[in-house]
């Protein structure tokens, strides 16, 4: 088994995920098997090979370093779970 | 003929025709979506009739006065990965129930420029994660193929997925089309399993600006329709440079419906050996022979190909894939949009809304992900995959440099019920055994209804093409459409 319930822990945290200490070690055994499965890529020899992060063979686009679209701060805090006048606000961060 | 059995192609001449008016096609459709919904097959999260009606009234209007777009007044179903300005957008995912988007995503922009009308958004796998439509926070999708009475059902069927809602809804009857998105086949599979139509265009074909984004590198919109030719028409719509997209390409989009009935005598069609896997389903097998034999007599050469990292493929995209969606997810704070569960502090706030927001299936993905991208792991997993990755494409160059088109089955079975492969995540991602290389490279691929299992459940077959050739995929598609001659409908429709 490649992850443990410790291992579970730090990356839920890493993620900013709660994991119910209960369901820690289902999790853990559900993420080995997926893992141990994946380690048949093992069997391949990559030495040499450019890794292909995209799949289109032109470069990115440039555009020009324009301001082309702004004002819209209602648009963005529509949504917002809680906010005040122009800011999303969250739980207090300093004392 | 109900107006419902209508295709797209034959609804835009009825319209035309002033056979029927946008009005009664959409009041129809509504009828349908509210049957479907009466039925508990729950293939929608949003329905919209309100602005289906209004949509349908100024679709006449525009047609009165010789102003309709190219497919103006057809009732088609959103998925709800798609932002819908105005009208609320989930992903499928508990974190985002309350979501309304402030903005349109270019490709419905772009429909509704062309005039369609919008039923609805469509149940899905959250954001996409899932071939069964069963990893939802809105409860699964039940396909109309389970019989009858589907909600009643003793093996009530999964529609496929991640765009189970869309299949579903065209399948049934209940949508004239619909936009899918597919990052490992969740246009394709479920269309093969609703026996309908499913297309993944070339990555970079159409704009994925205001689809919520899963896995940036592979996700790609999807067309899901009962003929080739519709989808040759919804394409041509969606298709199209987008500078709001820096992945998106700048190519002119050609007239794909024209290639649709082409002649393929001549074309060659490789079949990838490595496709015969351990355990394929005889029937499956047995079909995709048929689909050799049918582009066989339809004039083309059938040529033996080999993609030798085809086995690799899924474990790839099971680092690239979580590792891509554990970034994109992380988005979801519970500060910005969303549904905020409160903490003692600001780090509790993120986990507890984190930690309730996702599924199950969400929540791995994204530890997954973490875990791949983590310091210490990050060569030996998320690298080492981008390695493989680019295997898997050269095997692909290679083999389209000796064929123009690749022929292999879409799925490897028809349907099974909901609930089942559910204990096994291994067992569920291999549903996307023969779907998920053309998401790792970036080529377009198609789903045409072939069969029937002796089940009586569809069985589909896939083309795949060269990147940006979506016209010489068409020609093949609507050749072997010819020669399948599938006209099954489900036992429950609209």
């Amino acid at each position: 088994m490649s992850i443990d319930a410790k291992t579970v822990v730090k990356i839920a945290h890493l993620a900013r995920l709660k994991i119910p200490e209960e369901e820690q070690k289902q999790v853990a055994s559900e993420l080995s098997k997926i893992l141990d499965w994946i380690e048949q890529l093992n069997e391949i020899d990559v030495t040499g090979i450019e890794p292909l992060a995209n799949v289109n063979d032109e470069n990115l686009r440039r555009r020009e370093d324009i301001v082309n679209d702004g004002g819209k701060s209602e648009d963005i805090l529509a949504n917002a779970p809680a906010r005040t006048a122009d800011f999303f606000t969250v739980p207090k961060v300093v004392e | 003929m109900k107006l419902t059995d209508l295709s797209i192609t034959e609804a835009l001449i009825g319209l035309e025709a002033k056979k029927f008016s946008a009005a009664e096609l959409t009041d129809t459709y509504i009828k349908g979506v509210e049957k479907s919904e009466d039925a508990g097959l729950n293939i929608f999260i949003t329905r919209t009739p309100e602005i289906a009606r209004r949509q349908a009234k100024e679709s006449d209007a525009r047609r009165a006065a010789g102003k309709a777009g190219a497919l103006d007044g057809i009732p088609i179903a959103i998925k709800d990965l798609f932002c819908t300005k105005g009208t609320r957008t989930t992903a499928g995912s508990h974190i985002l129930t309350n979501f309304v988007p402030t903005y349109e995503s270019t490709v419905t922009q772009k429909l509704f420029d062309a005039g369609i009308v919008m039923l609805g958004k469509t149940n899905q796998d959250e954001f996409g994660f899932g071939t069964a439509n069963v990893n939802t926070a809105f409860g699964p999708v039940i396909s109309p193929w389970s019989g009858p009475d589907p909600a009643k059902a003793a093996r009530k069927l999964i529609p496929g997925g991640s765009s189970g809602g869309s299949a579903a809804a065209v399948a049934g009857r209940f949508a004239m089309a619909a936009t899918g998105t597919d990052t490992g086949g969740s246009s394709r599979q479920p269309a093969a399993m609703t026996g309908i139509v499913g297309m993944k265009p070339t990555y970079g074909r159409c704009s994925r600006w205001g689809i919520i984004a899963f896995a940036s590198s592979l996700d790609q919109a999807g067309v899901m329709t009962r003929t080739v030719a519709d989808t040759a028409l919804m394409l041509k719509v969606m298709a199209g440079f987008d500078p709001k997209d820096s992945t998106s390409v700048d190519k002119p989009v050609p007239d794909f419906l024209s290639a649709v009935g082409q002649s393929i005598k001549g074309m060659k069609i490789g079949i990838p050996r490595e496709y015969s896997i351990d355990g394929l389903n005889p029937e499956v097998n047995l079909l995709w022979d048929k689909g050799i034999a049918m582009m066989k007599s339809a004039g083309a050469e059938i040529i033996d190909i080999s993609l030798p990292h085809t086995k690799y493929a899924l474990p790839v995209y099971y680092i690239i894939a979580p590792a891509e969606a554990s970034s994109n997810l992380a988005r979801y704070d519970g500060v910005r949009y969303g549904v905020r569960v409160p903490g003692e502090n600001l780090s509790s706030m993120y986990e507890n809304t984190r930690g309730a927001g996702f599924t199950k299936e969400g929540r791995r993905r994204i530890l997954i992900g973490t875990y791949v991208l983590s310091a210490g792991y990050y060569d030996a997993y998320y690298l080492k995959a981008q390695k493989v990755r680019r295997l898997l494409r050269n095997d692909f160059d290679e083999a389209l440099k000796k064929c123009d088109v690749l022929l292999t089955p879409t799925a490897p079975s028809a349907a099974f019920a909901i609930g089942e492969k559910q204990d096994d995540p291994v067992q569920m991602y291999l549903e996307d055994v023969f779907t998920i290389s053309l998401n790792l490279v970036g080529l377009p691929g198609i789903s045409v209804p072939a069969g029937l299992a002796s089940n009586g459940l569809p069985l589909g077959l896939q083309l795949i093409g060269r990147a940006f050739d979506e016209t010489t995929l068409f020609k093949a598609a609507s050749a072997l459409e010819k020669a399948a001659g599938f006209n099954h409908k489900p036992p429950f429709t609209a």
